[in-house]
């Protein structure tokens, strides 16, 4: 019966019930739309860290991510595919590859460049390369000279496909070692930076011209099920012995792009807060004033037997019902507007911006399951909060006070 | 006149409760834009500063295209003219030249390719901060000949410190080998890892003479007194260069062409923050609206008997308009005097967001935020508040225009 009632009640005033609605319309909206803009965001960061050979987890020589060269190889490569054999997920994809600080050269330009090595069959399943061939084509085993070198840094050398580019590195005897490769293949990547600093050999051509024989830098996994991460890395820390390896997840690898996923966590829980507080004052506003202008009305209840505990219950479920309509129509419009930019919101007009802020191009809102229930949590727990004083206030009238009431 | 404001300052207070969180919530809403604008402006601010010391100064004068190629070959040939024209400028704190080029560094046991950087050790000090950041060793003098900075994360991968000798490898301006040997004098530490870890400082003369410059340099760097100055600057650098650069080869670039993605980002910020904030002030205008219809809509007994006694309804709007307008205003004042506080309070002790120190490092700005006040953001939040909640109140004020005065004594 409280329900019945409480449901009329709200529709005595129309106006008053469709404008509060409104601003808690609105202020659900935003929550949840706003919130998937910036997990859009960050989500789109640590896919694209992930995919520019990062991987989900990484093992390395001890020393490696301190002294990235070649003395900190692996040497023996066999023993750690063993190891991750049985450590791994079954479809876990893994990728070895040899990693250097280099330096590229042609006849007009220099400049310092990561150069990989790759088993590029291995590699397609594990990063970005295997699909970021634009001009050309990507490597084959059997490719001894070819290189796949990114569009930015064609550009900056003036050089094209087909022609020579020259790499030097030191080798494991110390020795500066340089060989001539050609282009076969052209990347383009997310950012800028990514398509300046890769360039991507055979890992046997990397491996001949450094005079490696069998070592690599790094293996990168990329798990199937990203929140299986953790316990992987942990068992496989294991597994390899801790004086020889080091195993590292993508938080630790990109320690900057985990600094911003906590941020945004606390940016959207604040915002949630702001919204709601805006919203708040209105309800508490439209509630008190519903309630005082019924004032002689809830004397006649009392005063006809109606427990003051119920009048309570009564105007609570009247907050209830306004709430519960406007958040149910502020998720259903954000998730259409989510849904309507499904293919992305485009940026590229401010493209040096966002490389400079180390998101991607386009952003692809999603929304997130925990966002949700938390910006709902927050408006309906705090709104029925706050509609408590309004009720109580009218429950503790006595009967004659509240008749004579004008 | 007079009068109507009387009239609704009592009627305002006639509702004490209703009026309170009415200007409460506007006040929250001005208090908050007022914090995050300083906040926003604040660190734009540093962003620029620390960047603009560190890198690019406020100015380039350089070869055209050199911005994006940065060809060895594509120099400044007179700086002593470029310098000039600085000189005859007016609000120029300072400048310097460069000159840069990408060369292999070798060590006792390791080899990298990095940016060599010819600079003039003096003229340097006075335009960026290379030489407060030196952390190990010394800084360079101006007789240095093959001393070098370098920098901390390049000093740790090459395994040297200072008196530790370097090998330098690279090609000149005209195409020859340029090799020299230099000592180790200074180790700096930016906090931006890409630049301590990919850059040595020779002094300029002698990377003139190692890499054939034949005197000339790769930028002439300025730093203006403020960044106010800045298009003013510009302006006379331009005209000055037109004039004594016949084959159109010199560029003069601001630091928002050198580093765009600065500016962009910056404008991307603001952008979101816009629409955050846009969403924030619709939502108190929707909560208050329901304030002042009620406002309204209680005392229309009462507007039947003012417009029966001969208010017109232009007055009666007018009225009401100065009701909701106090309203706000109060409202509006409140919150900018409490976030302006609020600001100030921060703006001396700074904020620090746990976990954002890692990040901030790498934009080159100090670990604590500090929320900067000025007129424009104490007021532009307000001002955006005051425009909205106005237009908010207008619907209800015209409304009552519609009153006939029988119907509205009758009674609702």
């Amino acid at each position: 019966m409280h329900f019945q009632l409480a449901w009329r009640n709200i529709w005595r005033n129309p106006r008053r019930t469709a404008v509060i609605m409104t601003a808690i319309i609105i202020g659900v909206w935003s929550m949840i739309f706003l919130g998937a803009l910036m997990r859009g965001i960050s989500d789109g960061m640590v896919r694209n860290g992930i995919a520019t050979l990062t991987g989900h987890i990484q093992v390395h020589h001890k020393g490696y991510r301190n002294d990235p060269v070649i003395e900190n190889s692996m040497t023996d490569p066999e023993a750690v595919k063993t190891a991750l054999k049985n450590a791994l997920p079954a479809d876990a994809q893994r990728a070895s590859r040899v990693r250097v600080n280099a330096v590229a050269s042609n006849a007009r330009h220099t400049a310092g460049v990561t150069f990989v090595g790759i088993d590029p069959a291995r590699e397609a399943g594990v990063s970005f390369i295997g699909r970021a061939v634009t001009e050309g084509r990507y490597l084959k085993d059997d490719d001894k000279y070819g290189i796949v070198v990114g569009k930015a840094l064609v550009d900056k050398f003036e050089t094209r496909l087909g022609h020579k580019i020259i790499v030097m590195s030191q080798d494991t005897n110390r020795e500066i070692a340089s060989r001539a490769f050609r282009i076969v293949g052209i990347f383009k990547a997310e950012m800028q930076a990514t398509e300046k600093q890769f360039v991507f050999v055979t890992m046997q051509a990397a491996q001949r011209m450094l005079k490696m024989k069998n070592g690599i830098s790094e293996i990168s996994l990329l798990l199937p099920d990203a929140k299986e991460v953790d316990t992987v890395a942990d068992s496989l820390r294991a597994a390899l012995p801790s004086a020889d390896y080091e195993v590292q997840t993508w938080r630790e690898l990109l320690p900057l792009i985990t600094a911003y996923l906590d941020i945004y966590d606390g940016f959207i829980f604040i915002w949630f807060i702001v919204v709601f507080i805006a919203m708040g004052f209105g309800i508490v506003n439209t509630t008190l004033m519903a309630v005082f202008e019924r004032i002689r009305e809830f004397g006649l209840f009392k005063a006809l037997g109606m427990k003051p505990w119920w009048i309570i219950r009564e105007v609570l479920a009247e907050s209830f019902f306004i709430l519960l309509i406007g958040a149910v129509i502020g998720n259903i419009l954000s998730f259409l507007s989510v849904f309507a930019l499904s293919g992305g919101i485009d940026l590229s007009s401010l493209a040096a911006g966002s490389e400079f802020a180390g998101m991607s191009r386009i952003i692809y809102p999603v929304i997130n399951g925990r966002d949700v229930i938390a910006a709902n949590l927050v408006v309906f727990v705090l709104g029925l909060l706050v509609s408590i004083c309004p009720a109580v206030k009218a429950a503790r009238l006595t009967p004659v006070e509240a008749l004579t009431h004008t | 006149m007079s009068i109507d404001v009387k009239m609704a300052w009592r009627n305002i207070w006639r509702n004490p409760r209703r009026s309170i969180l009415t200007i409460s919530a506007i006040a929250f809403a001005s208090l908050l834009l007022v914090f995050m604008l300083s906040w926003q402006f604040g660190s734009y601010e540093t962003m620029i500063d620390s960047a603009v010391k560190i890198h690019t100064g406020h100015l380039q004068i350089q070869a055209n295209g050199y911005n994006d190629k940065k060809g060895i070959r594509m120099v400044v040939p007179d700086p002593a003219a470029a310098g000039s024209i600085l000189n005859k400028t007016p609000n120029i704190a300072a400048y310097t030249f460069r000159a840069n080029a990408f060369s292999l560094v070798s060590s006792r046991e390791r080899t990298y390719g990095i940016m060599v950087v010819g600079i003039d050790p003096v003229r340097e000090a006075g335009v960026s901060a290379l030489k407060k950041l030196i952390r190990q060793g010394s800084y360079l003098s101006e007789g240095d000949t093959d001393h070098a900075l370098v920098g901390a994360l390049l000093a740790r991968n090459l395994k040297v410190g200072p008196g530790d000798e370097l090998v330098v490898l690279g090609q000149g301006r005209d195409g020859s080998v340029a090799a020299t040997v230099v000592r180790v004098k200074g180790i700096y530490r930016s906090g931006q890892d890409d630049f301590d870890r990919s850059s040595i400082h020779i002094p300029l003369e002698n990377f003139q003479d190692v890499y054939a410059m034949r005197g000339a340099v790769h930028e002439v760097v300025a730093l203006g007194k403020s960044l106010d100055d800045l298009k003013e600057i510009k302006k006379v650098v331009t005209a000055g260069i037109k004039k004594t650069d016949k084959k159109h080869r010199m560029v003069v670039l601001d630091w928002m062409e050198l580093m765009p993605g600065l500016i962009e980002a910056i404008q991307m910020d603001i952008y979101s923050g816009f629409i955050f904030y846009l969403i924030l002030i619709i939502v108190v205008a929707f909560s208050i609206l329901n304030t002042f219809l009620m406002a309204i809509f209680e005392r229309t007994r009462e507007f039947g008997v003012l417009m029966a006694i001969g208010t017109t309804p232009g007055r009666l709007t007018r009225l009401l308009l100065i009701e909701s307008t106090t309203l706000t205003m109060t409202g509006i004042i409140i919150g900018i005097i409490a976030g302006s506080l609020i600001t100030l309070y921060f703006q001396d002790h700074g904020i620090v967001i746990s976990g954002a120190s890692e990040m901030m490092k790498q934009f080159g700005m100090p670990d604590r935020i500090y929320p900067r006040l000025s007129m424009l953001s104490a007021s532009i939040g307000p001002g955006a508040v005051l425009i909205i909640t106005f237009l908010t109140a207008l619907y209800p004020a015209i409304k009552v225009r519609r009153l006939r005065p029988v119907k509205a004594m009758a009674g609702v």
